[in-house]
Order: structure tokens, then sequence, then C-alpha cells
């Protein structure tokens, strides 16, 4: 689907953000991209959606560049329009895109229906818990049915139980969508719990130190699984061993 | 009890103040008591009111202005960093320069005692309502911005559906702010234009009632005038919260 390759980033003020990253993304792959603070994982991210140029290297479309709406972002915030409902919020991108309301409403409505807030249509933000606004915030990267969705970091802000269940819920969106995730976390379990590949990034200048493939198929129990344990302890090895 | 604090204080005070009046024997052209000042009110209810409303009309018609200017301003300013290097500067200059000096000018260059008026007051009432259009305009997350990119919104429709719903709470309370200033600028260019100007305003009133020493009436209108300030402060502070409540947000 997409080939970076020997990609670099240096920022005004001298500081690299990323040297020679090579990654390639095929289809459905479910890739998280794991590092700690400032080791480039959302510079590459925005590279990758094309809100950002690199100074070197070059990042290649099998089928082109994309069009609008075949890129899905979620932030680390919901950061949805206050003053819109959830309806409205997901409206957006197809609004964005000229698409009249009425066309476009039974997709949003099954795009809200898919992360489980049918119901909410009218509610505005405010109105909404955390997890409940990140709910709204991926059904609105999917409405446009993307082939590729970007998440930065999404359930950083979230308390461990909603993280837990929006984790599980991702996964369950993901399979029946289809689409390319590339997803940014600092956590090694969410790492291991969601992505068949977990690529390592290691900071200052952030670079790609290793691929960690995944066979976990996820399921209700997985936490307790002593494979999924397993598979914490050598991606945290690894970690480690990278950031020595 | 809280509830009716203010009320209970206010008639404490104004008591006190009668009294001190009444029992020091203080001479009404130093310091009338309220009830003299009551009396200046009712000698002549219609000839003050009339002032206050003249006071009013220069008054909304300068806030109306600030508000069309402030924002349109701000919005090219925004738009355009070659319009914020040419707008800027002068908008902090005309908000330093204070409005006595540069009123008489006014005055005389335009002619037309009310419109003078007008200018000078939107002269003291529009910086608020630029700074904070501006500020309103610029306080969409950059997220939110990076979300209008990927999808290929321009740079108008992101205007329209991001920074200008965004801008609205910042821009009403600009007007707030800008009401009461709206209120001291007509007053201020009243003041210095005297009878050279529109000579029916409440402060034109209170220049009269001075040089006749008719202290009672000179409060009387003051009283007034503090009052159209309050009731401009609430009644924009309400106007914006029943608009942000339509909208939906903060």
């Amino acid at each position: 689907m997409l080939s970076v390759t020997n990609v670099g980033r240096r920022f005004p003020g001298g500081v690299q953000a990323l040297h020679d990253v090579s990654l390639s993304l095929r289809e459905s792959d479910f890739v998280a991209l794991l590092g700690p603070s400032g080791c480039g994982k959302s510079t590459l991210l925005r590279l990758i959606a094309g809100l950002d140029q690199p100074d070197s290297g070059r990042l290649e479309w099998n089928d082109g560049p994309p069009r609008s709406g075949d890129i899905g972002y979620v932030f680390q915030d919901a950061t949805l329009l206050p003053w819109a409902t959830a309806e409205d919020n997901v409206f957006l991108p197809l609004r964005l895109r000229g698409e009249s309301r009425e066309t476009a409403m039974p997709r949003v409505h099954a795009a809200l229906l898919g992360v489980g807030l049918a119901g909410f249509e009218k509610a505005r933000p405010r109105q909404l818990s955390g997890g409940m606004r990140m709910r709204v915030s991926i059904a609105r990267a999917l409405v446009t049915q993307p082939r590729l969705l970007l998440m930065d970091e999404p359930f950083a802000a979230l308390d461990e139980f909603t993280r837990h269940k929006l984790q599980a819920d991702l996964l369950d969106v993901w399979r029946q969508a289809g689409c390319t995730v590339v997803f940014v976390t600092h956590s090694v379990y969410e790492a291991a719990f969601l992505a068949h590949r977990i690529v390592l990034m290691t900071p200052r200048p952030g670079r790609i130190d290793r691929e960690i493939a995944s066979s976990l198929i996820t399921g209700p129990d997985t936490r307790l699984d002593p494979a999924y344990a397993a598979l914490v302890a050598d991606v945290s090895r690894a970690m480690g061993e990278a950031l020595r | 009890m809280m509830k009716w604090a203010p009320v209970l204080f206010g008639l404490l005070a104004l008591g006190l103040w009668e009294a001190t009046v009444r029992i020091g024997e203080v001479p009404v052209y130093l310091l009338p008591g309220p009830i003299a000042i009551v009396g200046a009110f009712i000698a002549d209810p219609i000839g003050l009111l009339q002032a206050l409303a003249s006071t009013l009309f220069v008054t909304f018609a300068a806030l109306f202005v600030a508000a069309v200017l402030g924002a349109t301003m701000a919005i090219a300013m925004s738009a355009s960093r070659l319009a914020q290097a040419a707008i800027q500067p002068w908008a902090v200059a005309l908000q330093v320069t204070p409005l006595p000096a540069i009123a008489p000018l006014i005055i005389i260059w335009v002619g037309e005692p009310f419109v003078a008026l007008v200018v000078c007051a939107t002269i003291v009432a529009f910086f608020p309502l630029f700074a904070n259009t501006s500020t309103g305009l610029a306080s969409a997350p950059p997220e939110l911005n990076d979300l209008f990119r990927l999808y290929g919104a321009n740079r108008w429709r992101t205007m329209a559906l991001l920074r200008l719903p965004a801008a609205l709470p910042f821009f009403l309370s600009g007007l707030r702010i800008s009401g009461g200033l709206a209120l001291v600028g007509a007053v201020v260019a009243e003041l210095v234009a005297g009878s050279g100007g529109f000579a029916s305003g409440l402060a034109y009133r209170i220049l009269e009632s001075s040089f006749r020493l008719e202290m009672p009436r000179m409060f009387a209108a003051l009283v007034l005038l503090a009052l159209a300030g309050i009731l401009i402060n609430f009644g924009l502070g309400a106007l914006g919260q029943i608009i942000l409540k339509w909208r939906g947000g903060t």
C-alpha cells in the first residue's frame, strides 16, 4: 500500500526528528509504532498523512496518491467541534468533500452505530464522556471508509477500563472495516494487544530499531493468555535493548 | 439573604449618604443627597431621558460600527499575513492614543456632530472586538486545522466551518467589553465636543449642570449613565449567553 523509504525530517532549530526511516505498509495491516516520547512517532504519522513533508527520502503509494477520505486520522484528544452534535462531527469529513447531508446521513449513523453510539446522534461533545468522545472521533475517521487509519495515541488520556474496552472495540471495527491501521503508542501492553506488527522506534534522532511480528489472535481473554504475557516480555526486552 | 445583600447594602449606603449631608448640612452645590438627586430627576424626567436616549443612540451606533470593523479586520488579518502586517500596528496605535487628545481633531474634520461622536466612540470600542475576534480565530486546536487540511478543505471553508464558529464566544465577550467602552467613548466625545457637538446627550447635560451649579441634576445624569452602563453590560452578557446556548457548545 505505502512504502516509506529512508525518510528524514529535521525541524527548524536543528532537531532531527526522524533519520533514515523505512517502513512498508500492506493492506489490512495493524501496525503499532512503539517508542518513548520524542522518538518521532507522531512526526512519522504526519508525514504519512501528508500533513508534513520529509527533508529526505520518499513516500510512495502503490495505487497513486491518496484522495480526500482515503486517510482517517484520530488524534490523542478527540478534537471534536464543541458546538456541533456527534452526528455533525461525524458528518464533517463528508461535508468537506461536498456531500449533501441527506445522502451522507445513513453512513454517518452507520459509523456511530459501529462504534456503539447509536442513540447519541444529537449529543454535543460536552454531554459525552471522554471515552464516548473518542468513539465519535473514531467514527469520524471511519465514515469516509478510509484505506488507511492513522491513530496518534488515541487512548492515552483515558482511564484503564475505558482504554481496554476501546481497544477491544477498535479491533472489532478494524476487522469489519478491513483498512490498514497505524497506531502510535508508548504502551508495550497496548501495542502487544492490538498489533500484528510492532515497530520499535528509538529517540533522537527517531529511527526504527526493529520490528516484532505477533501471531496473537486477540479475544476477550487475551490479557490472561500466557502468549500475550510472553509477547509483552519480548517487546519490553527489545525496547530495553533499543534504548540502551 | 445572599440575593438581597447588594440591595440592602445599597439602601444602607444611600441612607448613610442622606443622613451625612443632612446632619453635616453639606451645601447642595458640593454634595446633594439622594433625595435631592431623585427630586432633580422628577423635575425634568423627559429632558434627562431624551439626553440618555441621545447618548445611547451614539453608543449603539458606535458599537455596531466597531463590531463590523473589528470582526472584518480580524478576519482579514487572520486570512492574510500581509493584511496582518499592515493592520496590526495601526490597530495598536489606535488603542494607545487617548481619545480626548484626538477628539477635537475628529470633531473638526468630520463636521457633522453625530457622525463625529460615533467616530470617537468607535475608536474606543474597536480594540476589544478586534483583539478578541483575532484571538478567537486562532483558537481552534492545531489538530482540527490538520483535520481540515487532511480532508482537503480550502482556506475559506476552514474559515467558515472552523475558525469563525470558534471565534464566536470571543467576539461576544469582546462585544460585552466594548459595549461599556462605547458608552465611555460617547460620553468623553460629548464632553470634548461641548456645545460644538450634538448638544443633546447626557454628558452635555452634565457639563451644562456643572456650569449652572445644578449639582442634583448633574448627579441625576451621572446615575442614569451608570445605570445605562450596567444595563448594557448585563444585556450584552445575556445576549451572548442566549446566542451560545442556541448555537450549542461553549
